[in-house]
């Protein structure tokens, strides 16, 4: 294993731990999509640059923006 | 149950859990020495036998055909399910957005917004369907080109107006357009039934390696797949958007 | 140093796990969902990985470049599409729930009590 995956596989395990130890979802978006991509970074280092545009797709750009929509509407009906 | 309770029961789940996690990791083999069979022949025979150079893609819409097939349906029903969730219902009714009041709150947009909008809105939907369309050929794809597409049709709501993104992004439309990208799966798999021998059948000819024209069916399920996923992700921008500037509580008498 | 994706796989599914029982807000545990699904693709990616082979994409490579294994990429790629969809399912589920409780934590649904 390369000292790159290595590297990058551990900064998946911190930042998964960081975005569920976030409480406050607003927050917690910003570090989702923080860890979608290294998630994309590790899978491409891991030969896999199918994956690695799904996950970009995906993890730092779609769930945070679906996330974000959800808050407008429940933060806006609470106000 | 209390939290404290919960937290106990939870920390002597994981702790078995864990326990036999790391029992199975030890009957792994060690990271980096691949050993099935399966992915070694498919490296050397797919680009031979399918004519396409991007082997995952081969897998997910060729050898594996039926299993994308049922992906598909997972995501058509989600889809469905979240636009059923978000429409406007009863015991609610629309109002204008507020984007359309007269009495408009929202700041003036500048140009400049305006404009980076604008190249935006391209780039984005060219730099998808250049995704889907080369799915067979090098890393991309129906369904990760789809989210592109779909979030793409966000950067109009924020360049413009929100009658402009409906206009765009029309649910009356994406509702014929999603189940159609499902549907022409389905179609291109029954072709292979007629025109060969069983359900998603690589029937159409196979052309030149390496060519956009080639690898017969994988290209054509891309598309569908791409037209299903980029107007299923729309709708569901659309439904969201819709909720939260539209839909108010109806004003209860209590 | 070996075994190291596969332990980071299992973090993330015990972690991820951990915070959907202790979540106190519907949205925050739909991400924690996720960080457990991904426990998934690590997992997946790993066990096909080959020490020092080529993504399994032959565009002006040519065939039998030693290359990684191209099943369990088509495995990950479809999910984590599919995953988005199946969270917007929840995210609306979670606006439903909030619209008749008014709430966002999970203990305050009572409406599913018995």
């Amino acid at each position: 294993m390369s000292a790159l995956q290595a590297l990058l596989l551990v900064l998946v395990a911190v930042a998964a731990t960081g975005v569920v130890l976030t409480r406050d979802p607003l927050r917690q978006t910003f570090a989702a999509g923080f860890y979608g991509g290294i998630l994309a970074l590790t899978f491409f280092v891991l030969q896999a640059p199918d994956v690695a545009l799904s996950e970009i797709v995906v993890g730092a750009v779609g769930f945070p923006l679906m996330i974000l929509l959800a808050l407008a509407k429940v933060r806006g009906g609470a106000e | 149950m209390t939290r404290r309770a919960r937290l106990v029961v939870f920390l002597a789940g994981a702790g078995g859990l864990a326990a036999l996690l790391l029992w199975a990791i030890s009957g792994l083999p060690s990271f980096g020495n691949y050993q099935g069979p399966y992915g070694n022949v498919l490296n050397h025979v797919a680009v031979g036998a399918r004519h396409a150079t991007n082997v995952v893609s081969a897998v997910t819409f060729d050898y594996r055909g039926i299993d994308t097939l049922m992906e598909e349906f997972i995501f058509f029903t989600a889809v469905i399910g979240t636009t059923l969730l978000l429409r406007a219902q009863l015991a609610e009714e629309e109002e204008p957005a507020d984007d359309d009041a007269t009495d408009r709150r929202t700041p003036a947009m500048s140009d400049a917004v305006r404009l980076g909008g604008f190249v935006m809105t391209g780039v984005t939907f060219l730099f998808g369907v250049y995704m889907v369309l080369h799915g067979h050929l090098t890393p991309g794809g129906g369904f990760q080109g789809g989210i592109v597409v779909g979030t793409g049709v966000l950067t109009v709501y924020l360049a413009s107006e929100y009658e402009t993104f409906l206009r765009v992004s029309s649910p009356t439309v994406l509702d014929v357009v999603e189940p159609a990208g499902a549907g022409g799966y389905i179609l291109v798999g029954l072709g292979g039934l007629v025109g060969g021998a069983s359900f998603l059948y690589n029937f159409l000819p196979l052309g030149v390696t390496g060519q956009l024209p080639s690898a017969g069916m994988i290209p054509v399920l891309n598309a569908a797949v791409g037209v299903e996923v980029g107007a299923g992700i729309a709708l569901i921008v659309a439904e969201f958007l819709e909720q939260t500037l539209q839909v108010r509580k109806k004003q209860q008498t209590a | 140093m070996s075994v190291l994706p596969y332990l980071v796989a299992a973090w993330l599914l015990l972690v991820g796990c951990y915070g959907m029982v202790t979540s106190r807000n519907l949205v925050h545990l739909i991400v924690c969902l996720s960080v457990t699904q991904s426990s998934t693709y690590i997992l997946l990616l790993a066990v096909g990985y080959k020490a020092g082979a080529k993504p399994p994409i032959f565009f002006e490579v040519p065939v039998g470049t030693r290359a990684v294994d191209p099943i369990v990429q088509a495995l990950t790629l479809t999910d984590i599409v599919v995953s988005l969809a199946v969270s917007a399912l929840l995210l609306a589920l979670t606006v439903q729930a909030h619209k008749r409780s008014g709430s966002l934590d999970p203990s305050s649904l009572t409406i599913l009590k018995g």
